[in-house]
């Protein structure tokens, strides 16, 4: 389901170049990257759609109305000019305006994405904290049962329909077993307590010191978050058995061992050591799978950001809403790459030094 | 010689007589490895069940009843009549997942069928040619590579209209990229080969050699990467369906039939979970199947 990408696949690694001439080319490449997805998004807004002309003034509208409209929103001019336009707007932060909330699509995005984020840090952190120890563990133990057993597992998670593993987990955990808190982020009656600094309810509610909306809060997060953190849990654990069996090949885990290291210390720290910077690029791959299938995660769990709204946008036909929810999760996704990229010389210095 | 010699003898011959012996020989050792991978073979039989299933689903099932609405006969559990039970229209949960099966299988031939030719198109010439074809096109791949997938699928499936026909569409676009540049590194390194700088100079032109030359060499690891994708663009298309993007009603779609039980999760569990238990092992089997191949691949490249 996801393409790993590094610097190395390319070669580029073993090439030198300098910190700045680095930087200059990620730059380069995710301005590129930026503008093939504004592309995208312009085909889908003004291409394709039916007449966005008549989605304004409605199919009662004179002639001349119609006419009017259509200059108005610069639609008799050429496709170059109308894209050039469009990435002006982006690039100032103007999505349009939401149809049914009528606010500035750009103001919705960033009142809903806290909600997200505080859902897919939890699956990450549960994901990361689990799945690199049971990945080292799988290649240590490569062909035993715990290998397979931790194989099979993340099998599992990765071929699992996330919507339904949130509607079993309803129903055993919240309608059967009542362990959680179903669906949504609070109980109503807990709604609007507490002021909303960071959007994060459960940093706000310990901000203002309300341990029961507290306690609420992580309550209704703990299930979806649980969920999503097994998946990422799973792809974690699978990329950093593969890395590590890869390592463990490599002749200067013989000679550490040769020269007396404990086992213990030669997997933990030497061998996972250079796995860090591979693993750097899978965790954020994995955040970026976090944001984007928020949007089935959230619509069974009634979970108010990104997602749903992205979802609940596209049933009422709100264009402006769905493609700027795009262009967000586009965004953030070409940063984690970004980052991911600049990153990896941080961590592993034969990126740097020249050869 | 005659009376001794056996299939799986004639089959193992280390010295084969022909070309043909030597092709049907490896593909016998590779399936003489795969099939001692019992996780592989579990993945095989059920995506062979499963296509045997969507291939004979008149015959397992009354093709009436997976759209007949009884609604007299909503929501009932599990039955001799209904194997599966019933959903809110009363129609029979057991054909309607046999027949499912076609819609799923479906959208993963026609994805397959898309992105294995573009990927191709666009990874092959990238690693021939090498120099500006390359950089442009590689640009262009990295790009959709680096879009979100189920998100941009949603909004062309917007865009487009809910369909079966958009979904493929819409997933076949953020797909393509990985065959791409497969396609390429396979093609690089084989570039300087010597029977390719052979056939360049029996006079062969270039898109000969890419076709009769390199594609062959290339196929083995796309279908083995096609295998390990199926997994996801079966839960990508039923993500879709359960968002009401996928096939339409009253059309039989897994994931569509699990959303559509989500009103009655609570009482009438089946409705929901039964679909999604389809989507699952369905998922697992290619994934299974999937590693296995990779895995005779790898011991036999190394």
């Amino acid at each position: 389901m996801v393409q790993i990408t590094t610097a190395a696949d390319d070669g580029r690694v073993g090439r030198f170049t300098s910190p700045i001439r680095r930087l200059i080319n990620v730059l380069f490449s995710v301005a590129l990257t930026f503008l093939g997805l504004t592309c995208v998004t312009f085909f889908i807004g003004r291409v394709i759609p039916i007449d966005p002309v008549l989605a304004i003034v409605g199919d009662k509208a004179s002639i001349e109305t119609y006419n009017r409209v259509r200059i108005e929103i610069g639609l008799d001019q050429p496709i170059p000019v109308q894209y050039w336009r469009y990435l002006v707007k982006v690039l100032h932060g103007d999505f349009g305006n939401s149809v049914i909330t009528s606010q500035p699509v750009l103001r919705d995005l960033l009142h809903v994405f806290p909600a997200t984020l505080e859902l897919s840090m939890l699956a990450l952190i549960i994901g990361v904290a689990l799945g690199i120890p049971l990945g080292v563990i799988a290649a240590t133990h490569r062909g035993r049962w715990q290998d397979q057993a931790i194989r099979f597992g993340s099998l599992l998670g990765y071929s699992m329909p996330v919507f339904w593993l949130g509607l079993i987990g309803l129903l055993v955990f919240y309608a059967e077993l009542g362990w959680v808190e179903g669906p949504g982020r609070l109980d109503v009656s807990f709604d609007d307590i507490v002021p909303s600094i960071t959007g994060l309810l459960t940093v706000d509610s310990l901000i203002a010191g309300d341990n029961e909306v507290f306690w609420n809060s992580v309550s209704h997060l703990v299930l979806p978050g649980s969920i999503l953190g097994y998946l990422s849990l799973a792809y974690v654990a699978r990329m950093t058995r593969s890395f590590m069996l890869a390592q463990l090949k490599q002749e200067y885990i013989l000679a550490t061992l040769a020269k007396g290291l404990s086992p213990l210390r030669v997997v933990w720290v030497h061998a996972l050591g250079n796995v860090w910077v591979q693993l750097v690029t899978v965790i954020a791959l994995t955040f970026g799978n976090l944001l984007e299938g928020a949007v089935l995660t959230e619509t069974v769990f009634a979970w108010p950001g990104l997602g749903l709204y992205m979802k609940n946008s596209l049933f009422n036909a709100d264009l402006n809403a769905v493609l700027g929810g795009t262009m967000m999760v586009g965004v953030v996704y070409i940063g984690l790459n970004m980052l991911s990229d600049l990153i990896y010389p941080l961590v592993d210095p034969r990126a740097r030094e020249p050869r | 010689m005659s009376d001794t010699v056996t299939w799986r003898g004639w089959l193992l011959d280390p010295a084969p007589a022909s070309r043909g012996q030597a092709r049907l020989g490896r593909w016998y050792r590779s399936w003489r490895a795969f099939r001692r991978n019992g996780l592989a073979m579990t993945g095989l039989i059920v995506v062979l069940a499963l296509v045997l299933m969507a291939v004979a689903a008149p015959l397992i099932a009354d093709p009436t009843a997976a759209t007949l609405q009884v609604l007299t006969s909503r929501l009932q559990p599990a039955s001799s009549a209904h194997w599966f039970g019933t959903d809110e229209l009363g129609r029979d949960i057991f054909a309607r997942i046999v027949f499912g099966a076609r819609t799923t299988l479906t959208i993963v031939a026609l994805v397959s069928i898309i992105v294995v030719p573009a990927g191709l198109a666009i990874g092959l010439p990238a690693g021939y040619f090498g120099g500006w074809v390359d950089v442009v096109l590689m640009r262009i791949t990295d790009i959709f590579l680096s879009f979100p997938r189920l998100v941009l699928a949603l909004a062309f499936a917007a865009a487009l209209g809910p369909g079966i026909e958009n979904a493929v569409i819409a997933i076949s676009l953020t797909t393509w990229p990985p065959y791409a540049r497969l396609a390429r590194a396979e093609t690089l390194t084989r570039r300087h080969a010597e029977f390719i700088e052979a056939a360049e100079l029996q006079g062969a032109s270039h898109l000969r050699i890419i076709v009769t030359q390199i594609v062959p060499l290339c196929l083995p690891s796309v279908i083995i990467r096609l295998t390990l994708d199926m997994a996801g663009i079966i839960l990508t298309a039923a993500g879709l369906g359960f968002l009401g993007l996928g096939a339409q009603p009253p059309a039989p779609e897994w994931g569509a039939m699990v959303s559509s039980g989500r009103q009655v999760l609570l009482d009438q569990w089946w409705v929901s979970t039964i679909p999604g238990i389809a989507i699952f092992v369905t998922s697992v089997g290619f994934n299974l199947l999937g590693d296995g191949l990779r895995d005779v691949a790898d011991s036999r490249s190394a």
